[in-house]
């Protein structure tokens, strides 16, 4: 019995896939994002449903952030890419060098609830040439089996008195100066106008100076789970959906402290001159529809760029007991003192933080 | 056969000088041609990208083509006195036309290199560039004071040369102003000249650690029997199989605070518990992993010298009294110098380019010029002042080996 059932859906999986290959529209899209866990998350939540509703593959590559690479291959007049998604500072920069293609977001589909795509998106979801799709957040954490009594706010953070150990940070000056201005005391919406000022980012630094002999650097998203889970570190900063992966799918006993989080999206673009720019543009408004971005914070924490996917946010794919909602960045316990990343302060001033940031490192 | 005058002639009667001058000439053009698709390939797939990757760090015409009005306008301006109407109205036609090309974004992210903060000032102004009336200049600063500004117009001054020494200064700490004068970075800012420094250091040291590692293996190896020598020959190759990347992130477990070396050090009471040493995320794992990955590159040169000398030179030193320090010291290690000045300069060359090992082990004292590189690659996509570090970069190589031609000489290296 067991055996028939098997060769029947053998046949019919068959059968389904010839008849796809069959339409005469049927094409493939290259789609390239981050790997891991995210990818995954996509794979399940974009890339499946749309072959299944189109017969249109995708095929997924991996990369590890900034656009040097697409900016090689739209200068080299030889683009392989189609679709990318970025982070909101690449997208304005990708958009300014002229590598991504203009997108109206009128264009876009609805909410399911028949509000319009530009108001349905929360504020800050549109660039020039992309759209955002989740909103991801840098907190901190710390793992509870060794940290008993831990910390609470972005002070504690920078208090290695009371919370000795070495912390973790990623390679840049983004929201490391935001968090040590915060820890300094400053109200999380006056962050970027006293970043804006020459002693802001003196103040900044030097609240980044009373850590720096205790830090561990870490530059892909992926090193700091293992980094608490080495013993490395005693806390360190982080990509919340990283760190909610570790303790949901790995057992890890991680801590997220939502204090100062620093707010974010990322944005799907499509490249200049891809070679399925007809295609890509489909798959993205496909995937920012509200079904696909709720289904997708299943599989990880990061929050839903539409407003409209809100209620339809259920449960972990894996443990049906665990409610993703509260592990949502967008939760309304997490935003308090959130921090929504300004990136045209970033886009302006960059160069020039980045600079000094990389020459505080090596003094 | 022989002519009137004396001379050989070949069968044919022509001389014979002349024939084998033909001959030698065919069988050089026939090397030629076979070496041709080598030559060509190198150069187009090496030398021609490098070059025109190199022309980037002094070649940016960016601005004055995306802004030709403005560029013109400014090109007589020294920059000393305030800038005039006439800027401001080529500045405002340029910003139209920028506005509707879709380019304003490529010229102000120029701009902004010169002046942080510039980015929004060029693309918020664009936007209503097209409603602007004479006077411009008034028209402008009513829009935004920092047009008032004479900083601004100096960055604007300074983007606009085509040909520019702008990033080779900058990759050395400097800065050009817009009447061209050069000054020091602040402070704060100033960091390639260090990382060059640094970079050398760490070169450095990796070859001495690797001489004083390699140069007794190699030794070992030419004088075992051959059945052994190929064996440890076998154990030096076997990394060499092994993924760069695979090396790197073992030594990561080996060195980390809770890795395999600081848990053996804590059984043996050589550090404690709760203070154990830093191996990793500085510079001295940049150096442990750096030396441990390049030391097959000082092996391999060092035996193959080596074992081409015959031991029977130092058995005759040894016959005519000579103590076994004296006999290596005079006889065997100025043998094996041919091998140290290869195995030397390419351990040096490869590490001064070093590049993953540093980014994944070096933490924030253990970065190198390379992974500066890397950033501006990659992040922010400033990819000619990644040209002129790169620049700087190759000439001081070039100059170290003409130091060591000089000083050693470049016949004076073998490879095998």
């Amino acid at each position: 019995m067991k055996k028939t059932t098997l060769l029947l859906a053998g046949t019919s999986l068959a059968l389904g896939t010839t008849s796809a290959f069959a339409g005469s529209h049927t094409g493939s899209i290259t789609a390239v994002s981050w790997g891991g866990a995210y990818t995954v998350s996509q794979i399940e939540a974009y890339h499946k449903p749309w072959t299944a509703a189109t017969g249109n593959t995708v095929v997924s590559e991996d990369y590890s952030g900034g656009i040097a690479e697409v900016k090689a291959q739209v200068e080299a007049g030889n683009v392989t890419w189609d679709i990318i998604d970025v982070e909101k500072s690449d997208a304005v920069r990708g958009c300014d060098e002229g590598l991504f293609m203009e997108i109206d977001p009128t264009s876009l589909p609805a909410g399911s609830d028949g509000t319009a795509a530009v108001d349905d998106f929360i504020p800050g979801s549109f660039t020039d040439c992309a759209v955002a799709n989740i909103v991801w957040s840098t907190i901190f954490a710390y793992d509870s089996s060794v940290t008993t009594n831990g910390p609470k706010t972005i002070a504690d953070f920078f208090n290695v008195d009371a919370f000795p150990g070495k912390r973790g940070l990623r390679k840049s000056p983004k929201a490391n100066l935001e968090m040590a201005l915060a820890a300094d005391g400053v109200a999380s919406g006056d962050i970027y106008d006293v970043l804006a000022t020459d002693e802001g980012v003196d103040r900044a630094f030097a609240k980044l100076d009373t850590i720096k002999d205790m830090v561990v650097w870490w530059e892909a998203g992926a090193q700091p789970p293992q980094l608490l889970a080495d013993g490395e570190v005693a806390m360190t900063t982080a990509y919340n959906g990283r760190i909610f992966n570790a303790v949901a799918g790995e057992g890890k006993s991680f801590e997220i402290v939502w204090d100062a989080q620093v707010l974010d999206v990322d944005m799907w673009a499509i490249i200049k001159g891809a070679p399925n720019a007809e295609l890509a543009m489909d798959f993205l408004k496909f995937s920012t529809a509200t079904e696909q971005l709720a289904a997708q914070a299943s599989y990880i924490a990061y929050g839903p760029a539409r407003k409209s996917s809100a209620p339809y946010v259920t449960t972990y794919h894996s443990n049906a007991d665990l409610e993703m909602g509260p592990q949502m960045p967008t939760a309304a316990a997490n935003l308090a003192t959130a921090i929504p990343n300004d990136f045209e302060f970033w886009a302006d001033n960059a160069d020039e933080l980045n600079e000094r940031f990389n020459a505080w490192l090596i003094n | 056969m022989m002519d009137s005058s004396g001379s050989l002639l070949a069968v044919d009667g022509t001389p014979l000088r002349r024939k084998l001058a033909q001959s030698m000439f065919r069988s050089r053009v026939r090397a030629f041609g076979l070496a041709l698709p080598l030559l060509a390939f190198i150069i187009v797939v090496f030398v021609y990208p490098i070059l025109d990757f190199l022309r980037q760090s002094v070649y940016d015409a960016r601005f004055a083509t995306l802004m030709p009005a403005t560029s013109e306008a400014m090109a007589d301006w020294d920059g000393s006195t305030a800038p005039t109407e006439e800027m401001a109205a080529a500045l405002v036609a340029d910003l139209v036309i920028a506005k509707k090309e879709k380019t304003i974004g490529k010229v102000a992210t120029r701009v902004n290199r010169e002046l942080s903060g510039t980015r929004s000032l060029f693309t918020k102004t664009a936007r209503n560039a097209k409603k602007m009336k004479p006077p411009y200049m008034e028209a402008l600063i009513k829009k935004d004071k920092d047009w008032a500004d004479i900083e601004t117009w100096h960055a604007m001054k300074t983007a606009s040369r085509v040909y520019t020494p702008a990033y080779i200064v900058a990759a050395l700490d400097r800065k050009m102003l817009a009447d061209g004068s050069i000054i020091q970075q602040s402070e704060e800012r100033r960091i390639h000249v260090q990382l060059f420094a640094r970079t050398m250091e760490i070169s450095f040291l990796v070859t001495i650690f690797c001489l004083i590692l390699g140069y007794p293996i190699a030794f070992l190896m030419a004088s075992l029997p051959l059945r052994t020598s190929n064996l440890l020959l076998i154990l030096v190759l076997l990394p060499f199989w092994t993924s760069l990347l695979v090396r790197t992130t073992a030594w990561i477990a080996m060195l980390q605070a809770q890795g395999v070396m600081n848990d053996l050090f804590v059984v043996f009471g050589l550090a404690t518990d709760e203070d154990r040493f830093s191996l990793i995320y500085n510079k001295t794992g940049t150096l442990i992993a750096m030396t441990h990955i390049l030391l097959p590159f000082m092996i391999l040169p060092l035996f193959s010298v080596m074992k081409t000398i015959p031991p029977s030179y130092v058995r005759a030193a040894k016959s005519m009294g000579a103590t076994d320090w004296t006999a290596f010291w005079r006889v065997y290690f100025p043998q094996s110098v041919p091998g140290i000045g290869a195995g030397a300069l390419l351990v040096f060359i490869l590490a001064i380019g070093y590049y993953i090992t540093p980014a994944l082990v070096g933490g924030q004292d253990g970065q190198m010029v390379s992974n500066i590189i890397d950033f501006h690659m990659r992040k922010s996509l400033n990819w000619n002042l990644a040209a002129a570090l790169g620049l700087v970069m190759l000439v001081f190589v070039m100059f170290l080996f003409w130091v060591y031609d000089r000083v050693v000489g470049i016949d004076n290296m073998k490879l095998g």
